[in-house]
């Protein structure tokens, strides 16, 4: 945490409100977003109690499973599941635009731009808090190695086609999420963290109704009071008035409501089980129907409250302007989106329980690549997050003082001005050190020559983006008077030195691939799976 | 009212927190902090869910059915696949695991010395299921109950923990093993306390077995944990703690922690006891909410996280550090004040021409955007 969100902090503790912790939106909001707050049985891998999701705040999916414990109803649920989820996901996918792609050609092994489809837009899956994304990661391990009738006809539980895909897409989801900056899956109360800064500790921040009751407090009360209620406060009966947003439920709520309720439901199927004739079978079906719709009222009254303020965290962010590079960062996720649906479509397997050594060395080092490029857009972007880096010395900002012309020694001169500039600011600069500054969204270079009166006048030297005349373009060079911000770090982000194909594999990672890469085995069916 | 007896959770708990005199004292003297914090009106928000209760026990059971086969089939596969495998244990004429039971602790912790000492001389696979060990904590003893302890044929100890968190594709939450190795790691410095005491002391082995169900089956797999460095810090932390004895010695003549007392006089002897709140706590102590709510009234900094704390020198108030901030106080040549000075410049920099989100001054463009939002939902 830095010293400016600290501040941020007391600020916000000694004025009861959270205090702005950017001054734009770093993450892209969809306008049709799937909202997804699962709930799960404690103590159980994934084994899910219910859920609430869909796209319209006033009409969502209520899905529960009256026993958690039986394969049978867990499986029907990730059906509905399946059902709610793969429409929304489709409706993407259909949607398309034509975009160049730069790629290898197979023959020539030339760099050649082919034309490709890149869809339109992207689905985007909110969930609760960042136990949600695990969730969902857990959800799509659980589900896209099972097998379909199809595939296994002697499987003992086959599954609809439409499961195992869901799995899929819910992995791709989940691994997307773990790329910096990406927002095909978002955490709410981890965005709305980074937004607004709270009177309380980043801990408590994870408390999806306290960080709300910090940030609009409802009724004019002290935001640390609202915390304080929507953390501790419960009903007559001892249940929480703000359940935690999951998917992990209160105790109390599993031992004093859900687990009677569960009890009921499995006695009214043993006496349905029993019954001899068709008269009391009917009877008995009905309490049975009786029961398992009590299971799923409690499973709503659970997760409604989250469901509500999910969407008014929604709606919080979207009064915040969105940052100039989000939507460079969205093309991103319609690509990874654009590229799972083709593999999906191509009829490829689905993804391995393990990374093989050269996608994982992918993997990482496209999130490093990646996080370096968010770091520099969002300090581009907002103001507030530059103050930040100029603090910790990896930027300055000031006025121009002093602009002389000077050229290059090249045998061609060019023109290499020299700009002095007055700061407030320390960076951390060391000899010949680069810098860059944004021109019209592109970084224009300089290098640091010299500093004067005690590192308040440095004077930089420009380098490019001065056109190729003798004299520089129009507005290329600051001008006496301008004030400049000037970042240390590199505003965008080179590819790293290029990875081996599979098949070059060096054996210090394994050495290439089996012959023959076998599809992997569902997760064998035991007498005692939970999922 | 009974005392508590201190568990390795709240071992790890305390080692994790070693400044906190509050929490030794009233751990050292079995006080039950949950019943405390209900009288002081902060209740713990701790609790478990009977369905994770009834997982976790059935789990445990499956693990060491069949007197353990399988659990020393796995410590043998995992830790010690050099020696004989313990074919033998389990198959029917052959004694099961040692009776552990005794009357209350110190007997049973009696019973559990003598069974590891007969085991080690026996030089066979042995399972001790719930053994009792004791390791002195601030001058008190605290009595600990690990899930298992198998001893090897070379005579080695090996400290079993059985959680029912999964084990999936081979990697667990990272969060629950490193709390599951703390934990081991307090049971692994009293099994060395029982060992330092037979002649040859046994080796009791830095790697503890993990043992968790197997990806979304109830079928047990387990990893070697290796939990030096939990233990070291465990060590350190518990000799660092200051004896029981000396903070009550500091304490004020009748101090009674008893939540029968009324709620002022109760607060008051808390108080009496320092204790060093950090948002860690509220995980791992009963009485968080409590020291929470008295922390932020002093205005301390901490409560908002220790790195809020160590970032501010000297300044330990939100006072304090705000009127530094400001320049209304503090001394401008000490680097804390000017570092907070010119973070409090930049910021209001950055805000100033923007229309500050969250401020006072857009309360209303938030509530409105809540207000349209919200018609209710009607679930389907």
């Amino acid at each position: 945490m830095s010293l400016i969100a600290t501040l941020a902090r007391l600020e916000a503790v000694h004025s009861g409100r959270a205090q702005p912790g950017a001054t734009v939106r770093h993450r892209h909001l969809s306008d049709r977003p799937l909202v997804f707050v699962p709930l799960t049985t404690a103590g159980e891998a994934g084994a899910p109690l219910g859920a609430l999701v869909g796209a319209d705040r006033r009409a969502p999916r209520l899905l529960a499973v009256p026993q958690p414990r039986d394969r049978d109803l867990r499986f029907a649920f990730l059906a509905e599941l399946a059902d709610v989820m793969l429409p929304y996901v489709d409706s993407f996918a259909g949607v398309v635009e034509a975009a160049e792609r730069t790629d290898t050609d197979p023959e020539t092994g030339k760099r050649v731009k082919v034309e490709v489809e890149l869809c339109a837009d992207a689905p985007q899956l909110i969930v609760p808090s960042r136990a949600g994304i695990e969730f969902v990661r857990l959800l799509g391990r659980s589900m896209r190695f099972r097998r379909t009738a199809e595939q296994d006809p002697e499987a003992p539980h086959p599954a609809p086609p439409r499961v195992p895909l869901l799995g899929r897409w819910l992995t791709h989801f989940g691994e997307r999420a773990r790329v910096p900056g990406s927002s095909l899956l978002l955490a709410l109360s981890d965005v709305l963290a980074q937004h607004w800064t709270t009177g309380q500790s980043g801990l408590e921040d994870q408390h999806l109704g306290a960080l709300l009751a910090w940030i609009a407090p409802p009724g004019g009360a002290s935001g640390a009071e609202a915390a304080l209620r929507a953390e501790l406060e419960r009903d007559a009966a001892g249940q929480l008035r703000c359940p935690p947003a999951g998917p992990a439920t209160d105790p109390a709520f599993d031992n004093k409501l859900l687990a009677p309720a569960i009890e009921r439901y499995d006695r009214a199927r043993q006496a349905l089980a029993a019954a001899e004739d068709g008269l009391t079978a009917d009877d008995r079906l009905g309490a049975l129907t009786t029961a398992e719709r009590d299971v799923l009222a409690l499973v709503e009254t659970c997760a409604l409250p989250t469901w509500e303020k999910v969407w008014d965290g929604l709606d919080l962010l979207r009064t915040l302007p969105e940052g100039a590079h989000v939507a460079e960062r969205w093309t991103r996720d319609r690509w990874s989106f654009t590229g799972h649906r083709d593999r999906i479509l191509a009829g490829e397997p689905p993804q391995p329980r393990r990374d093989d050594a050269v996608t994982a060395a992918g993997k990482l080092a496209a999130r490093e690549r990646e996080q370096a490029r968010l770091d520099a857009q969002e300090a581009l972007d907002d103001p507030l997050v530059m103050a930040g880096r100029r603090l910790a010395g990896e930027a300055f900002a000031g006025e121009v003082v002093d602009v002389v012309m000077a050229y290059g020694e090249g045998k061609r001169p060019s023109p290499r001005p020299l700009v002095t500039v007055r700061t407030e600011d320390r960076p951390h600069l060391a000899e010949r050190a680069k810098v860059y500054r944004s021109l019209g969204g592109r970084p224009q270079s300089a290098q640091c020559v010299a500093e004067e009166e005690e590192g308040t006048l440095l004077v930089l030297r420009i380098l490019d983006k001065m056109g190729r005349g003798k004299e520089p373009e129009a507005g290329s060079v600051p001008e006496k008077g301008d004030l400049v911000c000037f970042t240390l770090f590199e505003h965008e982000q080179r590819g790293g030195a290029k990875l081996p194909d599979p098949e070059q594999t060096p054996w210090t990672h394994g050495g290439p691939p089996g012959e023959e890469s076998v599809p992997e085995a569902p997760d064998p069916v035991t007498e005692e799976d939970v999922l | 009212m009974p005392a508590r007896a201190l568990d390795a959770r709240a071992l790890a708990a305390l080692a994790a927190n070693p400044g906190c005199r509050r929490r030794a004292l009233l751990d050292g003297a079995g006080v039950d902090k949950a019943a405390l914090a209900g009288a002081l009106g902060a209740p713990s928000a701790f609790g478990q869910s009977q369905f994770a209760l009834t997982r976790g026990n059935a789990f445990e059971a499956r693990v060491k059915a069949d007197g353990g086969a399988e659990l020393l089939r796995l410590v043998h596969q995992r830790l010690d696949p050099a020696a004989e495998p313990p074919e033998r244990a389990g198959s029917p004429g052959l004694p099961g695991p040692p009776d552990l039971s005794a009357a209350g602790p110190e007997g049973r912790a009696e019973r559990t010395a003598l069974a590891l000492r007969e085991a080690t001389a026996a030089g066979s696979w042995t399972l001790l299921d719930h053994p009792m060990l004791v390791l002195e904590v601030a001058g008190s003893p605290a009595f600990l109950e690990p899930d298992a302890v198998v001893v090897h044929p070379d005579g080695g100890w090996t400290v079993v923990e059985i959680k029912s968190f999964p084990m999936l594709d081979g990697s667990a939450d990272a969060a629950k093993v490193g709390a599951a190795a703390r934990q081991a790691a307090v049971y692994v410095l009293a099994l060395e306390r029982a060992a330092a005491r037979l002649d040859p002391a046994p080796r009791v082995r830095h790697r503890v077995l993990l043992v968790c169900p197997k990806d979304f089956s109830n079928l047990p797999t387990a990893s070697a944990v290796d939990v030096r460095k939990q233990r070291a810090v465990t060590a350190r932390q518990l000799a660092r703690l200051t004896r029981v004895q000396d903070i009550a010695d500091a304490l004020p003549d009748g101090t009674c922690f008893s939540p029968e007392l009324p709620a002022e006089e109760l607060t008051a002897a808390v108080e009496a006891v320092p204790a060093a709140y950090a948002p860690e706590c509220l995980a791992a102590c009963e009485l968080a909410f409590h020291c929470r709510a008295r922390s932020r009234a002093a205005g301390a900094v901490t409560a908002l996280g220790r790195a809020a704390r160590a970032e501010l020198g000297g300044l330990s108030t939100v006072d304090d550090v705000l009127a530094a901030a400001r320049g209304e106080a503090g001394d401008p040549d000490d680097p804390a004040v000017a570092a907070l000075r010119r973070a409090a410049r930049l910021r209001a920099e950055a805000l100033a021409g923007h229309r500050p989100a969250g401020g006072p001054g857009d309360r209303e463009a938030l509530d409105e955007a809540l207000t349209d939002g919200r018609q209710g939902a009607v679930c389907r």
